[in-house]
């Protein structure tokens, strides 16, 4: 599995319920600014994956035994 | 004369029933040549099919010729699909073509609805049976060939828009007759060994020939069967083939496979953007009503001058032990008031203040009072109280006042 997407996918589902118990306004300030601190962190490394991501193109190719094997696959064409 | 008249209307319309309750006219292939094609501003196509011996009045309206595959022209040799119905105005009838094929592929259009109908009923396209896409597909599995420019507009849409995803690449033929068995075997092996979690199926546009390996039925079976959930993207977008039936999400084109494959990195940002704005939002909210309470606490007398709050509270209580003293001292001074009136009064009562007054009281010798006449008889010694002493007497005569 992709480590990058697995981590954004993660870290959006914690955004949402932070901003969902914030939004609440039933937890005290202290712990309001330790969400808020998370949050930004989080949102911060979000945007931070998606500037540095980059499309992983493989080619599937199949082993002797019959196993997958990954090839690069080049599609850009070259500059 | 016991003949009934109709009118105009009524017969046509008669004869319109009669045809549209017919189950060969309500749904028929006609094969015939084009003559007379028109093609009006309204968008509907008519036309004349003809053979050697006859011709037949037809017409294609806008929402049917919007999936012609190609572009009808006098003379070319057709099928054309739809139903035989009266048109009232002319007392004509006419096919109302809903499809319109080139004739030479006719059969692989008969050979496409027979397979249509058989994979429906065994509930291959049952939209129960279709699995949700994947929000934020990891691993994306494409099987098409490797060669075409539909693996690289794929590509090109996914980089732009989810470059977190990872692409695997299944290469398959997707024309010819080794194709549909190449197809089915990549969704098998991709299942087999959980490459991925979606799966974009497709090739780019072409005949209906070359789409046709999307219409086998070993295609169908591999997409209804997998567990990755599947987009077909097949061709253009007025092709229909069976494989986007039995997807679970048909796109137009390899492009919008790929579109509808990823969310927007665009829109992703703009969420994450939302998300910052809301805790903004929350926690300036949350630290404005602390302040606030804060505010009132700390303007509050006792915490804005401890010593002048203090020495109000003193003089608070000084007030008070004054008015509870004075309070006792005007109580005392009415109890005073009242004993000296009753003081008087009982003074006033007394019997010594009467005898002052020159009565006298008459005691017998053991001191009982005489309060009558029956009490003394004659001969009896008493003592007479006076104001300033006493002397005895004996009584020597009792008379009874009558009454």
């Amino acid at each position: 599995m992709n480590q990058d997407n697995k981590t954004f996918e993660e870290s959006l589902k914690r955004l949402e319920q932070i901003v969902r118990s914030m939004e609440r306004g039933d937890v005290a300030l202290e712990e309001s600014l330790k969400l808020f601190q998370e949050g930004t962190d989080l949102v911060r490394n979000c945007q931070k994956l998606l500037d540095e991501a980059e499309l992983q193109v493989k080619k599937v190719m199949t082993a002797t035994d019959g196993s997958p094997v990954l090839e690069d696959f080049n599609d850009e064409p070259n500059a | 004369m016991t003949q009934q008249v109709l009118t105009i209307t009524q017969i046509n319309e008669y004869i319109r029933m009669k045809m549209d309750s017919d189950q060969l006219l309500s749904s028929l292939a006609v094969k015939g040549e084009i003559s007379n094609y028109k093609l009006y501003p309204s968008g509907h196509h008519y036309f004349t099919l003809k053979d050697e011996a006859g011709a037949l009045k037809c017409v294609m309206f806008k929402g049917n010729a919007v999936r012609l595959r190609f572009r009808p022209e006098n003379g070319m040799k057709v099928i054309a699909m739809g139903k035989i119905s009266v048109y009232p105005r002319d007392g004509a009838y006419q096919l109302y073509c809903t499809g319109l094929v080139m004739d030479g592929v006719g059969d692989l259009y008969a050979a496409f609805e027979q397979l249509k109908a058989k994979l429906a009923a065994q509930g291959l396209f049952d939209p129960n049976h279709k699995k949700p896409l994947p929000k934020y597909p990891g691993v994306i599995g494409i099987v098409t060939s490797s060669a075409g420019a539909a693996v690289h507009d794929m590509l090109r849409i996914l980089r732009k828009r989810y470059p977190l995803t990872k692409v695997l690449l299944l290469p398959v033929r997707v024309q010819g007759a080794e194709a549909p068995g190449e197809i089915a075997a990549a969704i098998r092996y991709a299942n087999y060994h959980q490459l991925a979690d979606l799966l974009i199926v497709g090739r780019g546009g072409g005949s209906i020939e070359d789409l046709w390996a999307f219409n086998d039925e070993i295609v169908a079976r591999a997409i209804y069967d997998s567990a990755i959930p599947v987009i077909s993207a097949v061709g253009h977008e007025p092709d229909f083939t069976i494989a986007d039936f039995v997807a679970d999400v048909r796109a137009a084109t390899p492009s919008n496979g790929a579109e509808l494959a990823v969310p927007d990195q665009d829109a992703l940002r703009q969420n994450l953007d939302g998300i910052s704005a809301a805790m903004v939002t929350a926690i300036s909210r949350q630290i404005k009503a602390a302040r606030q309470h804060l505010d009132v606490l700390s303007g509050s007398a006792p915490l804005q001058s401890p010593e002048g709050y203090l020495l109000q509270q003193k003089k608070t209580l000084e007030l008070l032990r004054n008015r509870l003293l004075s309070c006792q001292k005007q109580q005392i001074s009415d109890k005073q008031q009242r004993y000296i009136a009753l003081t008087a009064k009982l003074d006033a009562m007394s019997p010594l203040k009467v005898l002052t007054r020159g009565f006298a009281m008459a005691q017998k010798e053991n001191n009982e009072i005489i309060r009558s006449v029956k009490d003394v008889d004659r001969g009896d010694v008493v003592n007479i109280r006076l104001r300033d002493g006493r002397f005895t007497a004996a009584v020597t005569d009792v008379k009874e006042r009558a009454l």
